[in-house]
């Protein structure tokens, strides 16, 4: 960096790396209000609309630097700044690329002109400014965050520092930058509480209250008051005043330490990425840029060379892609939808009803037994409407309109013109075929009859009707406005425009649908439930409760077997664990333990914890006082060969290899890759793990049990 | 007064009686534009929208003692309702500008005086006490929106001879008048053209632009933003032998030449208008304050003609003759026109109580917008001229019209007219 003439050029690239898409840097001269001189605009833009947010890649970053270098070297300039194209300031750089890295010395150069190239903004002799005008991240923050100043847009809809989510560190700067400018506990969150948090991201108002921005101003006239706010920036007549931050050892230390211990209790040391930022971020308090810089390059380095973010960049590719369009999906013209029944007013019921009346947007019945069961039920989908509007999440314009446009019945004529009816009742087989054979007396004969069952055989529900072919699956995922996923559920006689109705549907909901073949448990809940066997298992044959849950705990899954039961209910995890028994008794057995849950109305095993609370976190859990009583009744004897945690845990990882196994060999689905956004989308399995098959391959269980990897060399790991 | 121009359209003006006493006082607050910029130039990848925006914005910003919920109409013109400038333009700036959704708007067309229209009509709703606050505006997009795109005139104006042909285009309208005032030269319209650079020249120098002019984000042709400071058109360096130079494009051998009118241009302008008594109770200082208004029809073959006849009626509702007018802003479509109102007049070429700051052959002529852009060159030559006591912004208007509204200075100090 001794020598500012010289600009940064691109390295050599790997072989096989797509072509750059490139953001260029549009220089141009503007004049600044009240006479504050002549100020060097450059405009990212890479050509494309606002579908394809800027990124950079190597030649995008050695315009940019051209272009800031140009301007420096003018004797006439007394500002630069730095804006996006619209709808998008820079989206960080092009992930897509990052795979194609083959050497460690590739992922450093990238990190390093990363930063010569941030370096030479920071270091101006003259103001530079960042204007964020909409999306910013990653490495497009990181640009922000080496300018001097920074305005941003008030709807700016996503800003922050998301790498960690992908096994990375914000390594072009954002790691020493941003605790130095925000403090360190803010930082934190930015860095890494978001990432982990389903990669929230920051909305602009929340960029200027953390102090990340200095301005923020609407989007009517965002650039143009921009420029006015930096020209009195440049004349002196505005002095940008920031929040001291706290750089005590003993704060700066306390907040790292406490985000290692949650990161530990939560991931038990699989968020590789998450450490590495840990150990940056600590040593950000006492460093100069160039050391810390470096150690961000090092750190860039042997991450972008990591397993995890092979893995990484492999399940954004599976959400950012296949998740939007599913593979499967028949060529036949979907059926239009103009209204639709739900059948069942309990909990799953309300919630599919409003979901389709809300995304849809079109007139939704329920049909219950009684007419306290409706009216239970209508007064439950209103309440919910009215938090949602409360939580201003919904226009109020919208509540009415749903409520105008859900009704409720007794009786199942009322839908007789419906063009989908999804049922939601009790999940017994024998209730679900006749619920079906009831509504085909009444819908007309292309009327999609779809089963929201979990666990349970839709071919055998529509068996006895005249039409089967119109008979299909959705598999939403409590909560339903929450989870993302669906599976689309086809039997031998579903029909081609009942298919592709389902899929019309579930992406009008905004669902991630996936097609799987009608088979007990479908993908989710089989893997899950076979899991959870081998963990529950143990439990019931005498080994510790806590030793047993937590054996699968390095694999950083977002919550252990026995939390994950509470979560959706001990009566819905038994009912698909005594389904998938009953097909497959020799790979799903029946715990003891959970029976007695159910039985005895026990809701959850742990004591409940502040999951935000690093001592608590910590601290070892404890067994619910009326947990013990059902241990003692189901009679459990510790045996002298008791398996270990290592066992349990080699035990589940083989069981649900096997099982994936067993899913590809009866082509329940096509691809692996569909069985791992499964996982993501519908367990929240972590990135690092890719679902899970990248992680069964990169640990030698799945050529071990099954004899070959589920995913060639380099798909979603190094390549050999 | 040496002529009857009005005559030619076959009706005197007719005897007004003066305004009533218990109308309200409506005067302008404020009044701001972008940069003009040259069809083609620096707003080809600029909404016509978000120019008028942009300008509302401003205005809301510069004189936030107005709660924006308190604004009671938004009346913008265009002429060409089409595209980014359709979809009832007052009503969709309003929304795109912030304003509350319970502030009303319309758009508006009189073509060249669509934003006079847009003063006057919103006036008129305060002085009867419909109304109490009004933002007023104009834009045109004459890159988007060429114009005469997409028009259909009705056959019968052929057909029956109730139009001629000519009227349609306005740079033959311009030689038509030249025609019919042979005095006119085509000396004497390169001469005023000359002057008008040259006084626009002088008075950007002197900062006369600055307070009215809002800077506008736009994206140059490589798609990078830019800040447009100034107006694009102005050619301060051209001289009476480039003018004598330059083509006759709409006549062989004629006299209208680009040097000596108008262009075609983009921009926008906006105003804030209010009661007297409501811009006292907010403490926002008047910039003008409206005496009368009148618009009249003259030939649309020469509708240069338009501003003579449409003058003398706002005089006489002001009970004003010319020579109680110390300050004129007249738009420049044509040289030739202004130079028809100045000898009907009995006004000299370059008499400075007309257009001191230059005008629209300078600084360009985004038909619907420029009745504003009058309005904020007269206030700040009133802010200047605490001597003057009344004003004037003429304009014509195609198809055979003019408009002109009368101004009293609320800087009066008394002294000569």
């Amino acid at each position: 960096m001794n020598d500012s003439e010289q600009t940064a050029t691109a390295a050599q690239l790997p072989a096989g790396m797509p072509p750059e898409v490139v953001t260029h840097a549009l220089a141009h001269d503007v004049t600044l209000p009240h006479g504050a001189g002549t100020m060097v605009l450059i405009t990212l833009d890479n050509g494309a609309d606002h579908h394809r947010p800027n990124s950079f890649g190597q030649t995008g970053l050695t315009e940019l630097d051209a272009a800031v270098a140009a301007a420096l070297g003018r004797d006439d300039v007394a500002a630069v700044g730095v804006t996006g194209k619209p709808y998008s300031f820079c989206a960080g750089a092009d992930v897509t690329a990052m795979p194609y890295l083959t050497d460690r010395d590739q992922a450093l150069a990238i990190a390093r002109l990363g930063h010569r190239v941030y370096s030479r903004i920071s270091t101006a002799d003259k103001p530079v400014f960042a204007f964020v005008n909409a999306l910013a991240l990653g490495g497009g923050l990181e640009l922000a965050l080496h300018c001097h100043y920074r305005t941003v847009a008030t709807d700016a809809p996503a800003v922050g520092l998301p790498e960690v989510s992908l096994g990375l560190v914000p390594g072009w700067g954002g790691t020493y930058l941003l605790p130095n400018l925000i403090g360190v506990e803010r930082a934190l969150t930015v860095m890494l509480a978001n990432p982990l948090q389903n990669n929230r991201l920051l909305k602009g108002p929340q960029v200027l209250e953390l102090g990340i921005a200095d301005a923020a101003f609407e989007p009517g006239d965002f650039l143009e008051r921009s420029l006015e706010w930096a020209a009195r920036v440049v004349s002196g007549a505005v002095t940008v005043e920031r929040a001291p931050v706290d750089r005590g050892p003993v704060t700066w230390g306390g907040v790292v330490g406490g985000a290692r211990a949650l990161l530990a209790a939560r991931t038990h040391g699989a968020c590789v990425a998450g450490e590495r930022l840990l150990d940056l971020v600590e040593s950000a308090r006492t460093a100069d840029p160039v050391t810390a810089y470096a150690g961000e390059d090092d750190a860039l380095a042997d991450l972008l060379m990591s397993p995890q973010f092979r893995a990484g960049i492999y399940a954004f590719d599976l959400v950012q892609r296949r998740a939007k369009r599913p593979a499967g999906v028949p060529a036949a013209d979907p059926r239009p939808v103009g209204k639709v029944g739900v059948v069942g007013g309990g909990l799953m019921g309300r919630q599919l009803a409003l979901l389709f009346a809300r995304r849809l947007e079109v007139p939704v019945t329920v049909v219950d037994v009684d007419e306290a069961k409706v009216a239970e039920a209508l007064a439950g989908i209103e309440a919910d409407v009215r938090r949602t509007v409360e939580r201003k999440r919904m226009q109020p314009a919208t509540a009415q309109r749903l409520a105008a446009s859900i009704s409720g019945t007794t009786q199942l004529t009322g839908l007789a013109d419906a063009d989908l009816v999804i049922e939601a009742v009790v999940e017994r087989p024998e209730v679900k075929a006749s619920v079906f054979a009831d509504l085909e007396r009444h819908v007309r004969p292309e009327c999609l009859l779809v089963t929201n069952t979990s666990a349970l055989s839709v071919t055998e529900m529509g068996a006895s009707l005249e039409h089967p072919e119109r008979v299909v699956g959705l598999h939403f995922f409590n909560p339903v406005a929450v989870l993302p996923l669906v599976e689309v559920v086809r039997t031998e006689r579903t029909d081609e425009e009942t298919l592709a109705t389902a899929f019309a549907v579930a992406k009008a909901l905004r669902k991630s649908a996936v097609l799987v073949h009608d088979a007990p448990g479908f993908v989710v809940n089989r893997i899950l439930t076979r899991l959870m066997g081998a963990v529950l298992a143990p439990i019931d044959d005498g080994v510790d409760v806590s030793v047993a849950d937590s054996a699968l705990a390095d694999l950083g899954l977002p919550m252990s077997p026995l939390e994950l039961v509470e979560l959706v209910g001990p009566g819905v995890a038994l009912h698909v664990a005594e389904t998938l028994h009953e097909h497959w008794p020799d790979r799903f057995g029946v715990s003891r333990l959970l029976s007695a849950m159910v039985e005895h109305g026990v809701g959850g095993v742990w004591e409940q914890r502040d999951r935000n609370d690093p001592r608590a976190a910590l601290a070892p859990p404890r067994l619910r006082e009326d947990v013990q009583p059902l241990l003692t009744e189901i009679a459990r004897t510790a045996s002298a060969d008791a398996p270990s945690a290592a066992d349990i845990r080699a035990q589940a990882l083989d069981a649900v290899t096997d099982e994936i196994g067993r899913l590809l060999d009866e082509r329940v689905v096509e691809d692996v890759r569909d069985i791992d956004l499964c996982l993501i989308l519908g367990a929240g399995w972590p990135f690092w793990l890719g679902g899970i098959t990248p992680y069964l391959d990169r640990s030698g269980t799945s050529e071990r049990v099954r004899g070959h990897r589920f995913l060639p060399p380099g798909a979603a790991s190094l390549p050999r | 007064m040496t002529t009857n121009p009005a005559g030619a359209a076959g009706a005197a003006p007719t005897a007004t009686s003066p305004a009533p006493a218990s109308l309200r006082d409506v005067v302008v607050v404020d009044a701001v534009r972008t940069p003009f910029g040259r069809a083609g130039g620096v707003y080809t990848r600029t909404r016509a929208d978000d120019l008028i925006v942009r300008c509302l914005r401003e205005l809301l910003r510069r004189n936030d003692a107005l709660d924006p919920a308190a604004v009671e109409e938004v009346a913008v013109a265009a002429t060409t309702q089409t595209g980014d400038q359709g979809l009832t333009l007052g009503r969709t700036a309003a929304l795109l500008a912030g304003l509350p959704r319970s502030v009303p708007g319309y758009a508006i067309d009189r073509m060249c005086a669509g934003a006079m229209t847009a003063v006057t009509t919103t006036a008129a709703s305060i002085a009867t006490g419909s109304i109490d606050v009004a933002l007023a505006g104009g834009v045109e997009h004459m890159g988007h929106h060429p114009m005469g795109d997409g028009v259909d005139p009705n056959p019968r104006f052929v057909a029956e001879k109730l139009v001629d042909p000519s009227a349609l285009v306005m740079g033959r309208t311009a030689e038509s008048l030249h025609d019919q005032l042979p005095a006119v030269t085509k000396e004497r319209a390169d001469a005023f053209a000359l002057a008008s650079q040259r006084r626009y020249a002088a008075a950007l120098a002197d900062g006369v632009f600055e307070p009215q002019l809002v800077p506008m984000a736009a994206r140059a042709e490589d798609g990078g933003w830019t800040l447009v400071t100034a107006d694009e058109q102005p050619r301060p360096d051209t001289s009476m032998q480039a003018l004598a130079g330059l083509r006759t494009p709409f006549r062989p051998h004629g006299r209208v030449t680009a040097g000596n009118s108008a262009g075609l241009n983009d921009g926008a302008t906006a105003a804030l208008l209010m009661s007297s008594a409501t811009a006292q109770r907010l403490g926002l200082a008047p910039r003008l304050q409206m005496v009368s208004y009148a618009f009249a029809g003259v030939d649309p073959e020469t509708m240069g003609m338009g501003p003579i006849p449409a003058t003398e009626k706002a005089l006489a509702k002001a009970g004003l003759g010319i020579d109680d007018i110390g300050l004129i802003e007249i738009n420049e479509a044509f040289a030739v026109q202004v130079l028809a109102f100045t000898d009907a007049f009995g006004l000299a070429d370059d008499d400075e109580r007309v257009n001191p700051y230059g005008g629209a052959i300078a600084i360009g002529h985004p038909l619907a917008a420029s009745g504003i852009r009058l309005m904020a060159q007269l206030a700040y030559a009133f802010e200047q001229r605490p001597q003057v006591r009344y004003g004037l912004t003429t304009m014509c208007v195609g198809l055979g019209m003019g408009g002109s509204i009368v101004w009293a200075n609320p800087h009066y100090q008394g002294g000569a007219a």
